[in-house]
């Protein structure tokens, strides 16, 4: 087996695959989200420098990266040992070095990095502009208000996603998701105003 | 030297590989295997499967190590086919 079918394999043997999905899109909004709020947080805050944006909002990605990735690692390692020893009750074997056995130590480190990874790859995504802009390249609007387009925009593709998922309208699920940080901007701009 | 033509087996193995890909893994065992896979019983978390390997020489030992190797567990060998080979020289 190549490097992404073993994965797969264990992924699918384990029935797994709609749960690193749904970890995916959970912690991938939760990044999108933490950011957009830092960053209209600053917005509202009223002129700042740059490079104390970065900082302040790289550290909540670090964080929420390293969050993901040990909190997702703890918990499957539990529910897949649990499945394992489930399984090998009713096999009256012993599966730990069978793919059953490699797929209870593998998956849960897969997971974890998904779970990590989402948040810290989205957050990253939407620092962009202010990295670039703090670098020196001249962007011809403010780099907070193209880090909250980008914010925006992927997290209506997440809900694109979940709704090719589902079967259901893209648009729908994407404007949905629209909706749920429009609500929070809205909501920061309520209580942090001032 | 006796080659091994024919075997079936009794396996019980969880539901997951599916049947099409434990019949493939364990065709990959060796190199001009045919394989016929058929589920009997369906329980909650296992499958109980009469498996039928046919080549030129099985190798039974590599055939066992890949039902385990997939989760399974051989109960029986039920029906088994063999052939001697008259010695060189």
């Amino acid at each position: 087996m190549n490097l992404l079918e073993q994965p797969r394999f264990l992924l699918r043997i384990t029935r797994t695959n709609d749960i690193i999905r749904r970890y995916f899109v959970v912690n991938g909004f939760d990044g999108a989200l933490t950011m957009l709020g830092l960053i209209i947080g600053f917005l509202v805050s009223g002129a700042t420098d740059l490079s104390v944006i970065i900082n302040v909002c790289l550290g909540a990605a670090i964080a929420l990266g390293v969050s993901g990735v040990s909190s997702a690692y703890v918990s499957e390692v539990a529910e897949r040992k649990r499945a394992l020893g489930k399984l090998e009750d009713a096999m009256i074997t012993d599966l730990r070095d069978s793919a059953h056995g490699e797929a209870a130590r593998g998956v849960p480190l897969l997971i974890a990095l998904v779970n990590g990874f989402a948040p810290l790859a989205i957050s990253l995504l939407i620092l962009t502009p202010l990295i670039a802009a703090n670098t020196g390249f001249a962007l011809p609007v403010s780099p907070l208000y193209v880090a909250v387009a980008i914010a925006l925009l992927l997290i209506f593709m997440l809900g694109v996603f979940l709704g090719s998922i589902a079967g259901v309208s893209w648009l729908r699920s994407g404007i949905q998701t629209l909706l749920v940080a429009i609500l929070t901007a809205a909501l920061i701009y309520l209580f942090a105003g001032y | 030297m006796v080659l091994v033509k024919r075997l079936v087996l009794d396996v019980l193995k969880p539901h997951e590989p599916n049947a099409l890909e434990f019949s493939q893994a364990l065709a990959k065992a060796g190199g001009d295997y045919r394989v016929c896979i058929t589920v009997l019983e369906v329980d909650k978390k296992t499958e109980t499967l009469k498996v039928v390997v046919e080549g030129y020489a099985i190798d039974f030992d590599a055939v066992e190590s890949g039902i385990s190797d997939l989760g399974g567990s051989l109960h029986s060998i039920d029906e088994v086919e063999v052939q001697s080979e008259p010695q060189a020289g």
